[in-house]
């Protein structure tokens, strides 16, 4: 589980998230949706420790993470698996040396427990037998579906996807979604997706945030989102009907 | 099995694949200018001492001189800054720029250690050896050129290079190219580390290392000769 406590940041005076309080559950699906500026990649850098809030705490299973040492904070680090929003995959190295990068770094397994390893995930995320491509020579679906496998290589316990289905067609989208929603259960990690697609909160959802000018406007369960009547959020809601 | 310490061997790895782009990648435009700056070193030399007094072989010594003490290290590095300093820059630019970079962080990597250090070793170990390449292949056009314009032969040459050598010339020129090496190095690395934005900050950076490496290079050129000459 990770909870945000009166999370705040600001940029040069100017408050971009504020006061955000939120939890965010193991073995589940968690969505932050939100209009574009609003803050959602700013609150999800915050989490991962890429930005550090300016005030407020990020705890992750009881452990703080805004305040943590060096090398404990590193052994979180390794519990997390991140997809971001343009993949970030090393374009100098092949899908298999993108994927087998941690395993690489952190254990000590043999060159050919990687190679299964990798194959595993590549498998995982329906990408097999294309170890050996650079990302510049495959597609953008493929793209976030090594990301995944990269972001799973260790055996994490926190996934973050930040707009996994931006810029993907609508099949592969619901591809990247549904495997999303498999290795959240199967592996029983606490995932969470940032993302404006209202598809993806209905179909694979459990608890959503809707963030709303830097603030928790609204959060609950998926299926309670229609019986809402916050008015920023249905409007939300309402806009995307005609996308 | 999920709890050791970024590996040594990764970091060596990369270090030798450095070693290859900076060393090798770089000796064909080493070896083109070092041949070509001995050689109009020394008809220009020739051409300013021509008098029935001045012996030959001093015109070896002043080629070999001038090219140990200056011109090897420091034409050779500033082209680098060129070569080397560009590519560095751009490359850790656009890891910045297409979040790589905060993929290593957030993955527990210490990012500028994993992709400054190796480039910076690899260049401490093979741009000092480029710069003795240079050396030597500079008094090699010096007497290709002297030959074959008929200013003196190779034996002159020779005389003149052995008669004016002093091994400290040697290793002041290996402290030149150790210096320059690592200003090229960590200039450009923290050039491109900085980047914030995109390509065309990525280019701005690129630009931004070799500017700022040359003009190191030539700063640090001027102070190393006032410290130990
Ligand atoms: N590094 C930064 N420096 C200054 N301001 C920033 C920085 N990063 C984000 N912001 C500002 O924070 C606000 C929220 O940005 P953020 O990227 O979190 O939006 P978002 O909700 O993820 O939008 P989108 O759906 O378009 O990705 C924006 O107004 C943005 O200008
Ligand atoms: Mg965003």
């Amino acid at each position: 589980m990770i909870e945000l406590i009166n999370v705040s940041k600001s940029f040069k005076g100017v408050k971009v998230l504020k006061n955000i309080s939120t939890k965010f559950e193991t073995g589940k699906v968690n969505l932050v949706i939100g209009s574009s500026g609003h803050g959602k990649s700013v609150m999800m850098k915050c989490m991962v420790g890429l930005l550090k809030p300016s005030s407020g705490n990020v705890m992750y299973d009881d452990r703080d993470f805004t305040n943590l040492g060096y090398s404990q904070l590193r052994e979180v680090r390794k519990e997390i698996g991140m997809l971001f929003q343009g993949t970030a995959l090393f374009d100098s190295l092949t899908v298999e040396q993108n994927v087998e990068f941690t395993l690489k770094m952190f254990t000590s397994m043999t060159p050919a427990e990687r190679r299964d390893r990798v194959d595993f995930c590549l498998e995982q995320v329906e990408m097999k037998g294309i170890n050996n491509k650079f990302p510049a020579e495959i597609s953008g679906g493929m793209k976030k579906r090594v990301g995944i496998a990269r972001a799973i290589a260790l055996d994490i316990k926190y996934l973050f996807c930040d707009e996994p289905n931006s810029g993907l067609d609508p099949v592969t989208s619901r591809v990247i979604d549904e495997l999303l929603k498999s290795i959240t259960e199967e592996f029983n990690i606490t995932t969470i997706i940032n993302t404006h697609d209202m598809k993806t909160v209905f179909d694979i959802g459990d608890d959503v945030i809707f963030i709303y000018q830097g603030m928790n406007e609204w959060s609950g369960k998926v299926k309670d989102i229609h019986s809402s009547n916050n008015e920023m959020l249905t409007n939300f809601i309402k806009a995307s009907y005609f996308d | 099995m999920f709890s050791k310490p970024e590996k040594l061997s990764v970091y060596i790895d990369r270090t030798i694949t450095e070693m290859n782009n900076i060393g090798v990648g770089s000796l064909s435009i080493v070896v083109i200018i070092a041949i070509f700056q001995g050689a109009v070193t020394t008809l220009q030399i020739a051409y300013q001492l021509i008098s029935p007094l001045i012996a030959k072989p001093v015109i070896g010594s002043i080629v070999s001189d001038s090219s140990m003490l200056e011109l090897a290290p420091t034409i050779t590095c500033l082209v680098l800054a060129g070569k080397v300093g560009s590519h560095i820059a751009s490359e850790i630019g656009t890891m910045r720029v297409s979040e790589q970079i905060d993929a290593l962080e957030v993955m527990g990597i210490n990012s500028s250690g994993y992709l400054a250090l190796p480039k910076i070793v690899a260049g401490l170990i093979m741009i000092p050896m480029l710069v003795i390449i240079s050396i030597f292949l500079s008094n090699l056009g010096g007497v290709i050129a002297g030959e074959a314009s008929g200013i003196l032969t190779y034996e002159e040459y020779f005389q003149g290079a052995r008669e004016s050598f002093m091994p400290f010339n040697l290793l002041f020129s290996l402290i030149k190219a150790f210096t320059y090496a690592f200003i090229i190095t960590s200039v450009s690395a923290f050039q491109g580390y900085t980047t914030n934005g995109g390509a065309l900050e990525v280019g701005a950076s690129s630009t931004k290392a070799v500017v700022y490496s040359a003009v190191a290079i030539l700063f640090s050129d001027y102070l190393l000769a006032q410290i130990l000459l």
